[in-house]
């Protein structure tokens, strides 16, 4: 008999461990969404930040978020997919795959605060970059990189061996092959990894502190010149993204509604992450569902 | 005549195809992919090298004693600053979070698998799917709006303590032990367990008995892999620790850890002082321990029999 105790006992502590992690992601969301979002209107999200006025807003901040993310995805994902490929298709088991596998796991464990330091140093001093939306996407690629090779790793092995088998008995060379079979047919999974991690990417603050800097200009909507300092588009300037300005606030903050703007950035922050997660999501279960056939 | 020339262009055609230029393609599509596995090479290399370089150089320029700059504490900036209460707010912090985040994950997994095998599985993987999108910062301002406060008015002391800092991490770090236990779990071959029910074992033994100790050496991995995201961690840490430089007397004391005092001093130094360098040494401190973390998985993960 005690043993059906025990038994319902240990039952009942893990249904309670599930509860209080989703308990704790409920509260989490719900605290951020109706703490910040009280906060966030038109103004807020259209105008310039002030350091120590009253009613700031984040404009610029997440213009810069948004400007960071596709440029370093346009650094990360050619190389994070080639790299993949690499390992797929190319690598034999080797040393030199060995020592690639493991500097694969070397990236994606590092602390991003020391992707941070080594952006200072390498790409904000030594490449003079300085301060700059371009040094903070170099340090993020450092970071990202490890993601995209291990998603395109993982769905070029997912696409059935009889494609590419069949492909390669056309005739068809490999690198053809992996073109026009293997990397059209691991697309979605790999477009789902690139989702999930640009919602990584776009909360990522602690790497960008040395590298994109903690201030950004007032830029101007209507300067498109690149090399303008005030243009939105303009690449060596610096720039605070959204993430990086809620750190920033909620420890150095001198404006009266510090509290106000840390949490209707976060609002907007965890908004953006969510649309990023549940993109993903459902283009991945559409393709789950297209691929098997399960309605 | 008019077949033959189609047949005769056709051929060409192909030929053409299979020809020289195919395996220029071929040539080039393997000097991109080559290259840019190099490119990852390079980058790990290129952030050893620099980190080591700049760390070690503390001990060489400027006459910093290593062992004194390991065990002792007091950071004034100066050759005779001593890491070891950010050192020693590291581990506690990696330590007290995984305390929290182990239990409660390898739980959830073992609920989501073994339990509520169908809809558990479908409430908890977007459970922690989002958790692990959420960003630190956003972790860290929760910390500091929530449980501060909370800590500050129901345990006493100033809020800002290890104890809020273990709060925030752990669950930080919940998701990361949560998927890889559930993964790990739910690689035991079903014969296994099966047999257990056949003995008549209840759910619980055959968890207690069969399960965890199969499991074991993933559950490992799934603890260090979440230990390791921990010490690494910066701002959020940084933003409810306290960040005071001597070693903390109890948990609601005010602490600091590695990566909460490069996030804070770096800023304020000038660049190659005795100061700025000092805090490249806590860097390189924190890359050796990634590599560390990697090696214990390595070991740990060899065991593995599912």
């Amino acid at each position: 008999m005690s043993r059906r105790i025990v038994n319902n006992l240990a039952t009942s502590v893990f249904i309670l461990c599930a509860v209080i992690m989703t308990a704790t992601l409920v509260y989490l969301l719900g605290y951020i969404l109706t703490n910040g979002l009280s906060n966030v209107d038109w103004s807020f999200i259209t105008s310039n930040s002030s350091s120590s006025m009253e009613g700031g807003g984040i404009k610029n901040q997440l213009w810069n978020s948004f400007y960071i993310l596709i440029v370093t995805l346009i650094f990360s994902v050619p190389l994070g997919v080639l790299g993949g490929i690499y390992l797929a298709e190319y690598a034999k088991p080797s040393k030199l795959t060995n020592v690639i596998r493991t500097s694969v796991e070397v990236l994606s464990s590092l602390p991003s605060i020391v992707v941070g330091m080594f952006g200072l140093l390498v790409f904000v001093q030594y490449a003079g970059l300085g301060y700059s939306i371009i040094a903070g996407a170099l340090a993020l690629t450092v970071f990202n990189l490890p993601i995209i090779v291990r998603v395109t790793e993982d769905s070029i092995r997912s696409v059935p061996k009889k494609q590419k088998n069949a492909s390669l008995a056309l005739g068809i060379t490999h690198w053809h092959t992996v073109k026009t079979v293997l990397v059209p047919a691991a697309f979605p999974g790999i477009l789902t990894g690139i989702l999930l991690s640009a919602g990584r990417i776009f909360g990522e603050a602690a790497a960008l502190l040395f590298t994109a800097g903690l201030s950004t200009n007032n830029l101007q909507f209507d300067t498109w010149n690149p090399f303008n300092s005030d243009s939105p588009l303009n690449p060596f300037r610096s720039a605070e993204t959204l993430s990086v300005h809620i750190w920033k606030v909620n420890s150095q903050g001198i404006m009266p509604d510090v509290d106000e703007i840390a949490s209707g950035s976060a609002a907007v922050l965890i908004i953006f992450v969510l649309v990023f997660n549940v993109t993903a999501r459902v283009i991945g279960n559409v393709i789950y569902n297209k691929i098997t056939g399960s309605k | 005549m008019d077949n033959a020339q189609k047949t005769e262009t056709n051929n060409h055609r192909l030929l053409k195809k299979n020809g020289s230029s195919s395996k220029r393609n071929e040539s080039r599509g393997k000097v991109l992919v080559y290259s840019s596995a190099a490119i990852v090479i390079i980058a790990t290399l290129a952030i050893t090298i620099f980190l080591g370089y700049k760390g070690i150089r503390t001990f060489f320029v400027f006459d910093v004693n290593v062992w004194n700059f390991l065990t002792t504490t007091g950071w004034d900036g100066t050759e005779n600053s001593g890491a070891f209460s950010f050192i020693f707010g590291s581990f506690a912090v990696t330590f007290l979070a995984a305390l929290v985040a182990a239990p409660l994950g390898i739980g959830s997994a073992i609920f989501m698998t073994e339990i509520a095998k169908k809809w558990g599985q479908k409430v908890l993987q977007p459970v922690i799917e989002i958790l692990v999108g959420i960003p630190s910062v956003v972790y860290g301002l929760i910390g500091v709006t929530v449980i501060v406060p909370l800590l500050r008015d129901n345990v006493g002391g100033l809020g800002f303590s290890l104890l809020a800092g273990m709060i925030v991490v752990g669950v930080m770090i919940l998701p990361t032990i949560t998927s890889i236990s559930a993964d790990a779990i739910k690689a035991i071959p079903q014969d296994i367990k099966d047999a257990s029910y056949g003995l008549g074992a209840t759910r619980w033994q055959t968890i207690y008995k069969v399960i965890i100790p199969a499991a074991l050496p993933s559950l490992m991995t799934a603890i260090v892999l979440g230990m390791a995201r921990a010490f690494g961690e910066a701002l959020a840490v940084q933003m409810v620790i306290g960040n005071v430089k001597g070693l903390p007397e109890s948990i609601i004391d005010q602490a600091a850890t590695l990566t909460s005092i490069i996030t804070l001093d770096m800023p304020h130094t000038t660049y190659g002082s005795v100061h700025n360098s000092l805090l490249w040494s806590l860097g390189l401190f924190l890359l050796i321990m990634s590599y560390v973390f990697i090696i214990i998985i390595r070991v740990v993960s060899s065991r593995r029999k599912v």
